[in-house]
């Protein structure tokens, strides 16, 4: 009788399958079309010719990876050494995406834990609180904030009026500025994840370390963080990677000295200065950083568990 | 006679206010060393609540609890020496086995290995030494629940609190762990103050039980005093099978109460302080100590009919309505002994009762 129903049970599930592979794929279709065939035209933009006025001559060409990596002097025939200039701004782009991230993080973190721990019919309303920026758009947002933090804005009016400083504090086109504009942009991407796992997180797990002993401190590192951990690195992932390739923020806030490599590939797209397949060639170095880093983390997280 | 007994914990005259909500009112009592006490009532009639007060998960609102003679009701739960055997065992899930047993220790700054040393001891004495190095999510309900009394076992606690750590536990495993309960307790000598709304276990496990109901104490005593002296209503229909019959008092000669049941039926028991003539008081009566008979066997036997034979396992269970008066259920063990004397629905039985089978109960 057994083996009947689990013959029947097989036979069902295939159907299931077969049912199962139809559904996912729109979704299949979206992410090949939006997602697949772009980078797959970035990658062979990226190895084509530039045009001038913006645009490609079907020609294949090292030229925009040699401009990304490679200095060879103002007229070209100097030998080559390495290119500091992108990779620098590279350099730049990862540290204020990290230093966000570990922002957000230090912010995020007791918020999440504090909406989670609200009686439960009102978490929905401070989670509605925190999504309130996203009625805005972004580039609205930044701009204001770049009024904000102006030499003569209000948070220097502000400082100066309660008497903290004399002379107004020169924030925009700052590394801070950008720092304070991806830091604000992607804050709720933190908060968000991580209050769900911290909802879903057995509180009697504390009192039960507290009745062993174990300080408020204590608790918060040996059982906490380890059990709300993939709402942690989820909202690490959904901060670091836009970070990364954003470009408003060091547009609007950073100016020309502090940009990063979005506003880099940006520039290459825009108007008829750019140049297309050195931005495709940006963009795949970007995309390649981003894959390796995920790769590190996901093998790291493997190791981790195959541990304990 | 209870001057060398020391007291592990003493509450005093504790309260619990949840705004508006009295949780506890004013309850007082004293729980001695060495013994397997037990709070026993309904689901909220405060015993979890009184419970979380001693470990410190709850403040006390007025009133104050003393450990071994230290006021312990300001402390936080972390400088406490009690441990805690929760309901849900509440054990952390990326931890071995091990490591849970010996976080205790090794919070009270006992060294790693040392910590682990104690914590395989614990695993022993709860027969789990060779889950040691498993995840609490491999591990069977009734293995979690041993693990969750090792680790609050490992750092020799005072006072041992088990908040219903049985109720999720299947029937035979309840059982088995009732016992083993009982064995340890009385192997390390800790005072366990245990939570439970199943009396049945109450009455197996326990050295004392206080019976609480809405937030107040209604009994307080050993199993047996609980179970034939119960000293109200509540207790006497919360632990046990009873027939509750609404009787008033007619006379009273001799410490005897003469009490008319309805239907120009009378039975006597002893009477109570607080029960004169002419009170319209309850009654209860075991249905075990009652015995049928097809003649009357006593001068008290009160007539009847039989209703309804049902067969419950280990006993028979014999419902009779008196003629014009009450309903009565009577228990006869299901053996030779007992069976053969049921008596067919319909047919007319007399009902007798023990010397002393009968109580009369202030409300």
């Amino acid at each position: 009788m057994a083996g009947g129903a689990a013959s029947g049970g097989s036979v069902a599930a295939d159907t299931y399958a077969k049912a199962r592979h139809w559904l996912l794929a729109p979704s299949w279709l979206v992410l090949g079309f939006f997602v697949f065939a772009p980078v797959c035209v970035m990658l062979i933009y990226s190895f084509l010719t530039k045009e001038f006025r913006g645009g490609v001559i079907w020609e294949f060409s090292l030229a925009a990876y040699d401009q990304f990596f490679f200095d060879r002097g103002l007229f070209g025939d100097a030998e080559p050494t390495l290119q500091w200039t992108y990779i620098s701004v590279f350099w730049r782009s990862i540290w204020q995406a990290g230093l966000a991230t570990i922002l957000s993080l230090l912010i995020g973190f007791p918020t999440a834990y504090y909406i989670a721990t609200r009686p439960e019919g009102s978490r929905a309303f401070w989670v509605f609180l925190v999504t309130i920026p996203y009625w805005v758009n972004l580039l609205i947002r930044t701009v204001s904030m770049k009024f904000l933090l102006r030499d003569e804005g209000p948070l220097n009016e502000l400082l100066i009026n309660i008497g903290l400083i004399g002379d107004p504090l020169h924030i925009i086109n700052t590394n801070l500025a950008v720092q304070l504009g991806l830091f604000y942009s992607y804050l709720p991407f933190m908060v968000l994840p991580i209050y769900a796992s911290i909802e879903r997180y057995n509180f009697t797990m504390s009192e039960a370390a507290a009745d062993l002993y174990a300080t408020k401190w204590t608790t918060l590192r040996r059982i906490i963080l380890p059990a709300v951990k993939p709402g942690v690195i989820a909202g690490c992932i959904l901060v670091f990677v836009p970070s990364l390739g954003a470009f408003l923020a060091p547009d609007l806030l950073g100016g020309a000295k502090n940009f990063m490599i979005g506003s880099l590939i940006e520039e290459q797209f825009k108007g008829n200065a750019g140049n297309w397949p050195f931005g495709a060639a940006a963009s795949m170095v970007l995309l390649t950083m981003v894959m390796i880093i995920l790769l590190i983390f996901a093998r790291q997280q493997r190791r981790a568990e195959a541990q304990s | 006679m209870l001057d060398h007994v020391e007291i592990a914990v003493d509450v005093r005259s504790a309260v619990k206010r949840y705004g508006d909500f009295t949780a506890l009112k004013k309850i007082s009592l004293s729980i001695q060393d060495n013994e397997f006490f037990t709070l026993l009532g309904p689901s909220g009639c405060g015993k979890t609540t009184l419970l979380r007060m001693i470990a410190g998960f709850e403040d006390v609102t007025e009133g104050g609890i003393m450990l071994f003679g230290d006021k312990i009701e300001t402390l936080p739960p972390h400088k406490r020496p009690v441990n805690t055997v929760f309901q849900n065992y509440a054990l952390f899930p990326h931890m071995s086995v091990l490591d849970n047993v010996g976080f205790g220790l090794e919070m009270l700054g006992k060294s790693v290995p040392e910590a682990r040393k104690r914590a395989a001891e614990m695993l022993e004495l709860v027969q789990l030494s060779q889950f040691a190095q498993r995840k609490p999510a491999q591990l069977s309900g009734g293995q979690q629940q041993r693990v969750a009394l090792a680790r609050a076992l490992a750092p020799s606690p005072k006072v041992l609190l088990l908040d219903e750590p049985l109720s999720a536990l299947d029937m035979k495993l309840r059982k088995a762990m009732q016992i083993e309960l009982k064995h340890i307790q009385r192997e390390t000598g800790i005072t366990f103050i245990f939570v439970t709304h199943d009396q049945e276990e109450a009455l197996t496990m326990s050295d004392r039980i206080a019976v609480m109901s809405a937030g107040a104490l209604q009994q307080l005593g050993a199993p047996r005093e609980i179970y034939e002296h119960p000293r109200n209503m509540f207790v006497a229909d919360f632990i046990g099978d009873t027939n509750l019959l609404e009787v008033s008092v007619d006379k009273i000669v001799e410490g005897r109460a003469y009490c008319q049941l309805g239907g120009n039926h009378t039975l006597t028991c002893n009477a109570v302080d607080d029960v004169g003539v002419g009170a319209k008081v309850h009654l209860s009566v075991r249905p075990e100590r009652l015995i049928l008979s097809e003649q009357a066997t006593q001068a008290e036997s009160l007539k009847g009919t039989v209703v309804e034979n049902i067969f419950i396992g280990t006993d028979i269970t014999t419902i009779v309505n008196l003629d014009d008066g009450p309903q009565f259920t009577v228990r006869t063990s299901n053996s030779d002994r007992g069976t053969k004397r049921l008596i067919a629905p319909g047919s007319p039985a007399f009902v007798n009762m023990e010397t002393g089978a009968a109580r009369l109960l202030v409300d």
